[in-house]
């Protein structure tokens, strides 16, 4: 496997969808290509980074906030049907 | 790598009876629709506005829009999929109006196959987000992530924040699940390349990058 293909495959990888042949092929490559060891390891890392981060959580009272105003708009909807939104 | 966990509450299956309730006007079921996916949607609208006071409309109007279409929701497809689907193009019409210089698409072609190829291949510190403390790390993140296309951001929001399947992300955006993959493998390594100046490994110290986080008029770091 080269390295250009083991790019293609890495977002499978990462994901665990590769068949076997091809995961142990692209291990192979890992064992021994150490730049895409550390593009695998790293782009691992930046996926858990921003899976893990607390970006843009809706903060308690904006969110009780929003829920209010949407049930408001909601009731008006069904008394008043949908030209009044 | 452990399975992506989804950040999604409860099981489809009681999803299924709050919808059923909802659809015979129980608002209480609705309520606890919005309760329960509120959080997702307003993260997936920020990312793609990168503006809170559109993410607070977009969740609005998502919710609104479900509200007054329930009774065209096909139950055979998963509610928050749907839902994700409306305020993906809720946000992304906020994003036109907001840019409308530019052209916004989920089809939006990508520019050179050069830019997802890895450059930079230093090895990054063995816990890169404790090099910062939380701000500095959210604006790290924030930053980096808004110099992606919208497209490209979009399926890395649904696939790899919300926990979204490729199948999931495919049917929300309405794109092919190869045309998914591509933008998804793109969007990991960009978001690698430009992570990479923040987290690497220093030789003569703790690894953290002097410079201050920056973006330029085309959103790039």
């Amino acid at each position: 496997m080269k390295c250009s293909e083991f790019l293609q495959e890495l977002t499978n990888y990462l994901d665990g969808v590769l068949d076997d042949h091809t995961k142990v092929e692209l291990e192979n490559h890992l064992s021994w290509c150490h730049n895409c060891y550390v593009v695998c390891d790293t782009t691992k890392k930046t996926i858990e980074i921003y899976r893990d981060s607390q970006l843009y959580e809706l903060p308690e009272d904006l969110r009780t906030r929003l829920r209010s105003a949407i049930m408001t708009k909601c009731q008006q909807f069904k008394k008043r049907g949908p030209q009044s939104v | 790598m452990n399975a992506i966990e989804n950040k999604l509450a409860g099981p489809v299956s009681e999803e299924l009876t709050l919808v059923q309730a909802a659809k015979r006007g129980d608002d209480s079921a609705f309520e606890e629709l919005v309760r329960r996916y509120d959080r997702n949607v307003f993260r997936i609208a920020q990312h793609i506005t990168q503006n809170r006071e559109d993410a607070e409309d977009v969740v609005q109007e998502a919710f609104l829009k479900a509200y007054g279409n329930l009774a065209q929701f096909q139950e055979q497809s998963k509610f928050y999929t749907w839902l994700v689907r409306i305020a993906v193009n809720e946000a992304l019409m906020k994003l036109r109006r907001r840019k409308p210089e530019r052209t916004v698409s989920l089809d939006e072609d990508i520019k050179t196959e050069d830019d997802s190829l890895p450059r930079e291949i230093a090895d990054w510190s063995p816990n890169p987000e404790q090099l910062y403390n939380q701000s500095e790390l959210g604006e790290i993140l924030s930053k980096t992530i808004q110099g992606l296309p919208p497209g490209f951001r979009t399926v890395f929001v649904l696939r790899d924040v919300e926990g979204l399947s490729t199948e999931e992300t495919a049917a929300a955006l309405e794109l092919s699940v190869p045309a998914v993959k591509s933008r998804l493998l793109r969007a990991r390594l960009q978001l690698r390349e430009r992570l990479g100046k923040f987290f690497q490994r220093r030789g003569n110290g703790d690894g953290k990058a002097t410079s201050e986080v920056k973006t330029s008029g085309d959103g790039k770091p």
